[in-house]
């Protein structure tokens, strides 16, 4: 382990940051960064409710009560808290399948097999500087595996949460669905407020073997920084999947957070008959600014990828959507449907899309459809005759045009997305 | 129910009503027709609260409270409805649960529990039925694709769910054939009580054929400068509104 970042930190020394995102922002002195935090005690918890109040008291707030979760059964939860993971639930049942739930720490200890074998085999070291910089830093996450045929029987869930101050979080998620397995798992990420930037450089590796079927859904609310850009999380993260033969990807995400978002979930869709999809609907308010998107390269034959994506853009912020739709030579019956909707709110906010389409074979299809719209005063007056006040107005509509995206959460997932989004548009207009 | 007194109402600069008054009770019919221009739109938008538009004199009383105090929603849960002349569209949202969050974001302004499911939906089939609307409407969103009959039927259906105090229906009838015009006629005769009361803004006599108004008043610059029993209609249908504008604009001049 030592070697590998030892390796990837000289690789990362070689790099530059990059600067073709349509976003502006001071660069972090990386030297400043506290590369590793524990919270201050580490508890052991036997179950969710000897939990800390105060971590309770953040999820409250953030409508995801761990109670709730509980309720709701089913749902396993990894709590990564500044790093370290603090509580695990539901294992037994989960290992009872074979499945294999943990931090990635406790992965490189008892599976280093697995660990060996996929770790930076879909996003390499020298990907990315911020990739490379995960590799060489990165204290904790999650490993998930999934064994040959099983259907895992839960939704698994983790939590990340930015805690200390001056904190870089850097965690690493690795998950391997084997043949014919499947498996739907939850991220859901918050930070509290900091007048100060923190940064969070996390790669997420999906490994969906022959037949497999990998659900990645997000709900992300990081803290924006305040009205005026103060503070605030940089999100610099990679996420990618590789689909073997007949295997699926599917990333869904709602994100309302971070000052600078800078993202692309991508699927390799390496195995013929391979299916990767992405549905994303990205928040921004004031003065954050996002460049998001995907990447679906096309290799094996009969591929399909869909991707779906929703923008809103409401005070002074600055949405894009970037997507690369690549279809090589050898992808031969191909598709692709791309559909880029942006909705604005406002007339100081700002939405561009930048769709790459690069197609090497003559029997593929690809399509893209794009369209922008404002939320209209008639719309809000409309509502108003029948009684909906403006805010709830607001909520109506923008969760009408996030539906497509929204039906694809788990149900328990959506309900909480609706409500982030309407907190995060909160007094957006009039 | 309704008592407008000398309103003067317009956007910006310009002065659209001119001195505008009007008195409606419970159980009454009014139907203002009126010339292209005449203020006739704008006269719904001001009771309805549309903030477009701008109240300089003159004040609009509902059920002896001041309305112009109140906002649009305000003005909702108290009873007033607006059918539109344009209905908009929201992509997504489906009629259903458009209307369940209409009626008890209502109900919770009045301090009234939430309408639970399957009383919605029993009210619904009820004034589906009486509006002849089939199956499946319900899951359609919100006049997305809607014909421009439909768009007027649902919002004839809305009133119907709603069941308001007051109704405006402003130009309901352009745009309907005349299978819908009569659809949507039965279905206002058939909501009409001795409680609620209805304006109908229109164009044309035409729809006045299927809905016998109590009152039917002239709108012209801004001013209500002839009213009648519903014999006027007919009369204007026959003569034009020539004859009586020439007078108007002697008298204002």
């Amino acid at each position: 382990m030592l070697d590998y970042r030892l390796n990837a930190y000289n690789i990362w020394l070689k790099m530059d940051e990059p600067d073709w995102a349509n976003v502006e922002y001071e660069k972090p002195n990386y030297q400043d960064v506290i590369y590793y935090s524990a919270p201050k005690q580490k508890p052991v918890l036997d179950s969710l409710d000897d939990l800390d109040p105060e971590m309770k008291k953040t999820f409250d707030k953030l409508g995801i009560s761990i109670d709730e979760q509980n309720r709701l059964a089913n749902v396993a939860v990894d709590i990564v808290m500044d790093s370290v993971s603090v509580a695990t639930s539901f294992k037994k049942t989960l290992a009872e399948k074979g499945i294999i739930f943990c931090s990635i720490s406790d992965a490189i200890k008892n599976h280093p097999e697995l660990v060996k074998k996929y770790l930076s085999s879909v996003v390499p070291v020298r990907d990315n500087f911020f990739s490379a910089l995960n590799s060489a830093v990165f204290s904790d996450g999650s490993f998930c595996y999934i064994p040959k045929g099983v259907k895992c029987p839960m939704e698994l869930s983790t939590y990340f949460r930015i805690n200390e101050a001056g904190t870089g979080q850097f965690e690493r998620t690795l998950l391997i669905a084997d043949e014919g397995s499947q498996v739907s798992y939850l991220e859901g990420c918050t930070a509290p407020m900091r007048d100060e930037n923190q940064l969070h450089a996390a790669v997420v590796e999906l490994v969906a073997l022959d037949n497999a079927d990998i659900k990645y859904s997000t709900v992300q609310n990081w803290y924006p920084g305040d009205k005026n850009g103060k503070g605030g999380v940089f999100n610099f993260v990679t996420k990618r999947g590789v689909c073997h033969k007949n295997a699926k990807i599917s990333w869904t995400q709602v994100e309302t957070g971070s000052a600078v978002t800078w993202k692309y979930p991508s699927c390799i869709l390496k195995g013929d008959n391979s299916i990767g999809e992405f549905f994303p609907v990205a928040v921004t308010n004031n003065l954050q600014q996002a460049d998001t998107g995907t990447k679906m390269i096309h290799l094996g034959k009969n591929t399909k990828s869909t991707i779906i994506a929703k923008g809103i853009s409401a005070g002074k912020s600055n949405g894009n959507y970037r997507g690369l739709v690549s279809i090589s030579k050898g992808a031969t019956n191909s598709r692709n449907f791309s559909q880029c909707d942006s909705l604005l709110m406002g007339d100081k906010c700002g939405s561009h899309t930048f769709p790459y389409i690069e197609v090497r074979n003559k029997s593929s299809q690809v399509e893209h459809e794009a369209t922008t719209s404002k939320v209209g005063e008639d719309q809000i007056f409309y509502c108003n005759q029948r009684g909906i006040g403006t805010e709830a107005a607001i909520a109506l509509i923008v969760n009408g045009y996030c539906k497509d995206v929204l039906n694809q959460l788990p149900m328990e997932f959506a309900v909480e997305a609706q409500k982030l989004l309407e907190i995060s548009l909160e007094g957006s207009v009039g | 129910m309704l008592k407008i007194k000398d309103l003067k109402a317009g956007v910006e600069e310009n002065q659209i009503l001119k001195g505008l008054n009007l008195t409606i009770k419970a159980g009454e019919i009014h139907a203002i027709m009126g010339p292209n221009g005449s203020g006739k739109s704008t006269l719904s938008a001001v009771i309805a609260g549309n903030e477009n538009y701008e109240v300089e004199e003159g004040s609009i009383e509902f059920e002896d409270e001041d309305l112009l105090d109140l906002s649009p929603e305000e003005r909702a849960h108290k009873g007033v409805f607006l059918s539109f002349q344009y209905p908009v569209e929201i992509p997504g949202i489906s009629v259903s649960n458009f209307i369940k969050t209409s009626i008890n974001e209502r109900r919770k302004a009045l301090g009234i529990e939430k309408l639970s499911t399957p009383d919605l939906l029993k009210l619904m089939r009820e004034k589906m039925e009486l509006l002849s609307i089939q199956k499946g409407y319900l899951s359609r969103n919100m006049n997305e694709g809607f014909s421009g009959g439909e768009k007027k039927r649902n919002e004839i259906f809305q009133m119907a769910m709603l069941s308001p105090k007051l109704s405006i229906l402003d130009e309901t009838d352009s745009g309907l054939d005349i299978d819908a015009l009569r659809i949507v006629a039965n279905g206002v005769n058939k909501l009409k009580s001795k409680d609620n009361a209805t304006i109908i803004i229109t164009h044309y006599q035409r729809l006045l054929d299927y809905i016998t108004p109590d009152y039917v008043h002239v709108l012209y610059n801004g001013r209500i400068i002839k009213s009648g029993g519903k014999e006027l209609a007919h009369e204007l249908e026959s003569k034009g509104y020539d004859w009586i504008t020439k007078e108007a604009d002697k008298k204002w001049a």
